[in-house]
């Protein structure tokens, strides 16, 4: 049991008083980093790396993947309290938790979303201690088409997420696909839609920016038109009592827990794709294979288990990639690795052999971040369901600071919070026109990352989609993602059919 | 509300922990007046922004400035957002920049953003970073004449994986397919170290990388280094010939600079200056140079000016040479 050995090392080393100092501390503070619309991980991490020139690397290291961590944790608080998404990782988690949370059961939600990220995140690094080696291998083995027949089943999976207009879902998709084109084509180098040289669509039209518009801004004139001035308190209450019932209902999610513990960590480990597609492509999965799968985006606990305990999963799965191919999974952990050349560490193959401590000990801090994360969590749910209880009139404005400093912090640029603001009024135009807008937010995470694959993966095989299907990783990927578009239409064809058989 | 106190107030304790730290230090002469923006030409993860943050990390460490240098990053249209961003902050002294080779092709590429970068203060060639080609060690090839031959073979089926269009990896698979002969079919990617990971994986049949960026699997044995292109064999792969000990008289550096908005008045200019002067000569950058196979002296001034002439004029005829411009 060598790996065992090497872990308990690593937990002598994660436990040192001022290791675990800095997880507790990183933990609470990545927590309200995360809770922040605007804010996150990237950020977070970004804006603390030189402050870990205090401490040795090991404990470096170990506190800014604690912040990473809490901020994963934070992320859902946002999404379901606000129904703003703290970061992409967590857009998911709204489509179920804000509605649980209009219910009055933020409570549960938010209990939810605790115990499925430390159940992810317990599961992904337990995976990670037994088979990072092998796992390296795969990620290695992922190439362009790969990572384009991985998005198709990410949007395969999303189908049915748009409910019944398919034209509407359609447009939303589309117009999302469209936004995400703005900027750099990285493949021609030249830049796209950006209506005459305007600086600030040159870095394209960040998920942010959207996000924060449609469902921050969108959300809250969505609530002054239906309330109409009348302005009714949530009724949110939370009491011990009411957290251990809220306990022993979970494992009717269990299902969900771990089904998006392990998808979420293999889309993790796969470079370039990160957090956010593991965390959607988990809650399509959910709904897929859920035995009532309409009562998804109406506050089915579920659709919070799910991507909560994917994007924990996928997070510890990204660090993989990192450590040993020394390539991000995701953009906090391209943070991570410039902290790794400050301190002097080389990532790649040879860094568990040569920074034994280091990795270990950082794998070892893993299990002890999730842990207090959990819990310092789970403390603050009073605090959080006190702040749902405000009158709404004192959280509108609070919620509308929130979203335009959280635009504009990322890249210090004006040109985004106009952005925001007509995002913000053509999401709550959309909302009111009946069009869902879940798949314009999926399209504008996903498309990217697909277009610029498919368009390498051609480039590579002379212009041959061929290449999506012959390949051993890829094909059956892509077979996979085909079989879950046609579902909908064999279902419809089905359906038909039954009713005439009936009607005759 | 309590959540959102304590969210603001980590922010505002690390402020103060910072300002008392620093208000010990008192230099003659110009000082900023306010946190300095410290733009980065390029994504969040990418060399240029690894490069700045161990800058600001060895500024912070050593108290080298009276006021923190805070990055930001603007990788928008390959640093023709952050280009733009210093020409608008024109006179100003608190915005400075990393850059890189973007800094000449982009202007070149986009003459509608009306960049002149003669017009930007010069204050501090850090480092040149150098190329090198690359293999993987499967193919069994180990030199540039095996090379050359399955390259000839392969046709427009080889691929050669770089980091964006009409950039360092792209001018310099164009030098070799001219010198060699070679129809190398050119797909960008986005990152060195993603374009390291295409080798590796074998998606990709040979890179141009930086040694920073292929160190790791070149340590693990998956990659070869066949060539360098550099004046002199680099101390880090010494069994690495020069292009120019094999008759191709070809050099190419990728500059890591600090420049100014243009206009900046000349006492912060000498101020920027004398700053990165000492982050340069501190042990830690020196280190990071040799580690990471860094070439380059410390150059300023007149002379940083005149090399971004040379340097410009070079990448107008090489941009022209494959028909980007």
């Amino acid at each position: 049991m060598e790996v065992f050995d090497h872990l308990m090392q690593g937990f002598a080393i994660a436990l040192q008083p001022l290791n675990l100092g800095l997880v507790i501390f990183g933990c609470a503070l990545g927590l309200f980093i995360g809770a922040m619309p605007g804010l996150g991980s990237v950020n977070g991490v970004a804006i603390l790396l030189p402050m870990t020139f205090l401490v040795p690397p090991t404990g470096a290291i170990i506190f800014l993947a604690a912040i990473y961590y809490g901020a994963m944790y934070g992320g859902a608080i946002s999404s379901i309290m606000l129904g703003i998404p703290g970061a992409s990782t967590a857009v998911a988690t709204t489509f179920d938790g804000r509605p649980m949370a209009l219910q009055g059961l933020a409570d549960k939600a938010l209990i939810t979303a605790a115990t499925a990220s430390f159940i992810g995140g317990t599961i992904s690094v337990v995976l990670f201690t037994l088979f990072a080696p092998p796992l390296a291998a795969v990620a290695l083995a992922f190439g362009s088409a790969e990572e384009f027949a991985l998005m198709m089943l990410a949007f395969a999976t999303f189908i049915g997420l748009g409910g019944d207009d398919i034209p509407k879902t359609l447009f939303s998709i589309f117009i999302g696909l469209v936004f995400s084109a703005v900027g750099l084509d990285i493949i021609s180098g030249q830049p796209r839609l950006v209506f005459g040289d305007i600086p600030g669509f040159l870095h394209g039209i960040n998920f942010l920016v959207l996000a924060i518009g449609i469902y921050g801004i969108g959300e809250m004139l969505w609530t002054i038109e239906s309330s109409k001035g009348d302005v009714k308190i949530s009724q949110a209450t939370v009491t011990v009592r009411r957290i251990i019932d809220d306990l022993r209902t979970l494992k009717d999610t269990f299902k969900s827990i771990v089904m998006g513990s392990i998808l979420g960590y293999f889309v993790g480990i796969l470079p370039a794709a990160g957090a956010t597609p593991g965390s959607l492509m988990a809650y399509g999965v959910a709904k897929t294979i859920s035995k009532h799968p309409e009562t998804f985006g109406k506050g089915n606990p579920e659709g919070v288990a799910a991507p909560e305990s994917a994007n924990n999963a996928a997070s510890t799965g990204s660090m993989l990639p990192m450590l040993t191919l020394g390539i991000p999974g995701s953009p906090t952990t391209a943070i991570l690795l410039g902290g790794m050349v400050i301190w002097g560490l080389e990532p790649g193959p040879m860094l568990f052999i040569e920074h034994q401590e280091f990795v270990w000990g950082l794998i070892a801090s893993l299990y002890v971040a999730n842990v207090f994360s959990l819990l310092i969590n789970v403390g603050f749910i009073p605090v959080f369901i006190w702040v749902l209880r405000l009158p709404f009139t004192i959280l509108a404005p609070i919620i509308f600071v929130l979203c335009i400093v959280g635009g504009y912090a990322p890249t210090q640029d004006m040109h985004d919070v106009w952005l925001i603001l007509i995002f913000g009024v053509v999401g709550y135009l959309m909302r009111k026109l009946e069009y869902p807008l879940a798949p314009a937010v999926l399209a504008i995470v996903l498309g990217p990352l697909a277009e610029t694959s498919m368009r390498q993966a051609l480039l590579i095989s002379n212009g041959s989609f061929m290449v999506f299907f012959e390949r051993p990783i890829s094909g059956p990927i892509m077979a996979a993602a085909i079989v879950l578009f046609l579902l909908p239409i064999i279902k419809l064809v089905k359906d038909k059919f039954r009713t005439r058989a009936a009607g005759n | 509300m309590k959540t959102l106190c304590k969210t603001a107030v980590v922010p505002v304790v690390v402020a103060a922990m910072a300002a008392f730290a620093f208000s010990g230090i008192a230099l003659a002469g110009w000082e900023p007046k306010k946190p300095v923006d410290f733009v980065i030409m390029a994504g969040k993860g990418g060399g240029a922004d690894k490069m700045a943050r161990l800058m600001q990390s060895v500024i912070e460490k050593h108290k080298l400035a009276s006021k923190p240098f805070i990055p930001i990053n603007k990788p928008g249209g390959s640093g023709a957002e952050a280009l733009v961003h210093l020409k608008q902050k024109a006179g100003d002294d608190h915005t400075i920049m990393v850059t890189l080779n973007s800094f000449y092709t982009t202007p070149l590429r986009q003459p509608g953003l009306g960049v002149d970068i003669m017009t930007y203060t010069p204050i501090g060639r850090m480092a040149e970073d150098t190329f090198l080609l690359w293999v993987h060690k499967d193919t069994g090839i180990n030199n540039v004449t095996d090379f050359v031959k399955a390259a000839k073979a392969a046709g427009n089926k080889w691929i050669m994986a770089g980091t964006g269009k009409g950039q360092e990896d792209q001018l310099l698979t164009s030098f070799l397919n001219k010198a060699y002969g070679l129809d190398m079919k050119y797909v960008p990617f986005k990152g060195g170290g993603r374009v390291a990971k295409e080798l590796a994986g074998k998606h990709a049949n040979s890179t141009v990388n930086n040694p920073s960026e292929q160190l790791g699997f070149y340590e693990a044995g998956n990659t070869v280094p066949l060539a360098a292109f550099t004046p002199d064999r680099l101390p880090l792969f010494k069994d690495a010939p020069t292009f120019r000990e094999l008759g191709k008289d070809f050099v190419y550096f990728m500059q890591r600079s600090v420049v100014g908005a243009p206009g900046m008045s000349k006492e912060a200019e000498a101020y920027y200056r004398d700053v990165f002067k000492k982050v340069y000569q501190t042990e830690e950058w020196q280190g990071y140079m040799k580690k990471k196979s860094l070439q380059g002296e410390f150059l300023t001034g007149g002379d940083l000016k005149a090399y971004w002439g040379r340097e410009k004029d070079n990448h107008q005829k090489m941009l022209k040479d494959i028909g980007e411009i």
